[in-house]
């Protein structure tokens, strides 16, 4: 069974935010409807994103690195999102693993958003339903696209391909190939979720301090 | 969590109606009761239970798609309860009746309301508890909570009402009330102690997959607000949360008692103390709410 996903290298991710933007600009303007913003010029602007982009310090000062953190809904395989939703709005597809909401069921509850531990639901402001990454199931399966451009809109913008997009649970898919061999991991693994997005650790590099003889003349 | 005040008031004003209607059923079996009481009782049991339904509404971001909640009731509590509810509230209605009418019937219905009592308490109760990502809420003290504070505001509602009509009634629901009310401020003393030693289970290490336990956030990602920091965050500092669940120890348990056992020939103080109580269970289940934390929270810790 297939189970798509979205693979994140933080070893080349460096926090851009092209894959916010550009999913923002494909997920506002489909058939769904938009993403509503609020106030977007305003003293508080707020709305809806399907996708974040975070940053982190991990060590200690020196020995710190930076990680840029991009965070969207996960595709867990045991989702805990779908059994509590009372209409059946929120939905894990058989076919391809997606998690979906549809948006004429929804109800507004936040029930789901509840039962998210990684916060990767969003009530529409204008809506007033419940949001969150397709993996872009409306570009993906288009056969009026190219090939190359059945892809989510967050995987094309990348400019460090950073993100990686394909079924997990074929083996030899690149996914899976770079998971098992560049030891990708699921995020909060204590909640058995079981995440189909997986992130790539950054590899450890020696922090040593320029020597002087490596050093350039002045 | 930011409380939602539908929530607030739907949890409170239906214990209130189910603590209600128990102590109507038990007080059916009394000899000197009479029929003219329990419709009006059963009139208070509906009419709470319809407000607790009305604010349920407003918790809603599409209230006109509400006749869809009962779809999944196999996986999801709030299903549930959407069954549940008017359920009871149809029973309970359907049991006032039968007395008007002479009480033929009334016992079986009654039953059929009880159990549909005990049956809404699990689900309003299982809502909370079953999201195992709100360690606060994940325990059995929820539904213990739910159930003893349902019971004791609806017993001291049953002795304000029985002093006006059923006075011989007003010393066993007033005894009954004393007993829940200490009892639930025993469970609930316990809850806070257990919750005040949780040790969550999600670290930032676990929540971004660090490898050292140093992990710092830097940037959320966005300064604006969002829904993520709305929902999870209640904006009340350390202080403002002391003060309202001392707020709360005081309404909800202390002066109720304090009016039960003193007050008890007084029907304006036995109503007076259920008005302090239903306060009081306002701000507690306010506190109950706002008092878990979310483990998406470890994303939006530093703006930027």
């Amino acid at each position: 069974m297939t189970q798509l996903a979205l693979v994140i290298d933080l070893n080349v991710c460096v926090g851009c935010h092209a894959c916010v933007t550009s999913c923002k600009e494909w997920n506002t303007s489909g058939d769904a409807g938009s993403l509503a913003d609020l106030m977007p010029y305003g003293r508080d602007p707020s709305g809806t994103f399907f996708n974040r982009v975070q940053t982190f310090e991990v060590g200690h000062y020196p020995e710190t690195k930076t990680v840029h953190f991009p965070k969207s809904c996960l595709h867990c395989e045991d989702p805990p999102c779908v059994p509590v939703c009372p209409t059946g709005a929120s939905y894990k597809r058989a076919e391809d693993g997606i998690v979906l909401v549809d948006y004429d069921k929804c109800i507004g509850c936040k029930y789901c958003a509840w039962a998210c531990p990684y916060g990767a639901r969003e009530l529409d402001a204008k809506q007033k339903v419940m949001k969150k990454c397709t993996l872009c199931v409306d570009r993906i399966y288009d056969e009026k696209l190219s090939e190359r451009d059945r892809k989510p809109a967050c995987v094309l913008a990348c400019p460090t391909n950073a993100r990686l997009f394909g079924d997990v649970h074929d083996p030899e898919s690149e996914v899976s190939v770079a998971i098992r061999e560049r030891d990708g991991y699921a995020l909060m693994p204590e909640w058995e979720t079981r995440p189909a997005n997986h992130y790539l650790p950054k590899r450890e590099a020696p922090c040593d301090p320029p020597s002087p003889s490596s050093s350039s003349p002045r | 969590m930011r409380p939602a005040f539908s929530v607030v008031f739907l949890t409170t004003l239906i214990g209130a109606a189910q603590g209600l209607f128990l102590a109507l059923f038990a007080g059916s079996f009394a000899a000197d009761v009479s029929a003219p009481f329990l419709v009006r009782g059963s009139i208070v049991v509906v009419a709470l239970a319809a407000g607790g339904l009305v604010a349920s509404f407003f918790h809603l971001g599409r209230p006109e798609r509400a006749w869809r909640t009962a779809a999944m009731w196999r996986t999801s509590w709030l299903s549930r309860e959407v069954i549940a509810l008017p359920a009871f509230m149809a029973l309970a209605a359907a049991y006032g009746w039968m007395h008007a009418r002479g009480g033929a019937g009334a016992m079986g219905v009654g039953i059929a309301a009880v159990l549909a009592t005990l049956a809404l308490f699990v689900c309003t109760a299982m809502i909370y508890a079953s999201i195992r990502f709100f360690q606060e809420w994940a325990s059995p003290f929820t539904l213990a909570n739910f159930v003893l504070m349902g019971c004791a505001s609806g017993l001291t509602l049953a002795a304000a009402l029985a002093s006006r009509g059923a006075p011989g009634l007003v010393p066993p629901y007033a005894d009954c009330a004393i007993a829940l009310t200490l009892l639930a401020l025993v469970v609930r003393l316990a809850s806070l102690s257990r919750n005040a030693r949780i040790v969550p289970r999600s670290t930032t290490q676990s929540a971004i997959g660090a490898r050292t336990p140093q992990v710092q956030q830097k940037s959320r990602g966005f300064t604006g607000g969002s829904f993520n920091t709305r929902e999870f965050f209640h904006g009340v500092g350390p202080g403002g949360m002391r003060a309202i669940r001392w707020l709360f120890l005081l309404l909800a348990f202390a002066v109720p008692v304090l009016l039960l056992v003193g007050g008890r020939a007084s029907p304006a103080l036995l109503a007076a103390a259920f008005v302090i109580q239903y306060t009081g269970l306002l701000a507690e289940r306010w506190y109950f709410l706002a008092d878990a934390r979310h483990p998406q929270n470890l994303y939006y810790q530093s703006v930027s």
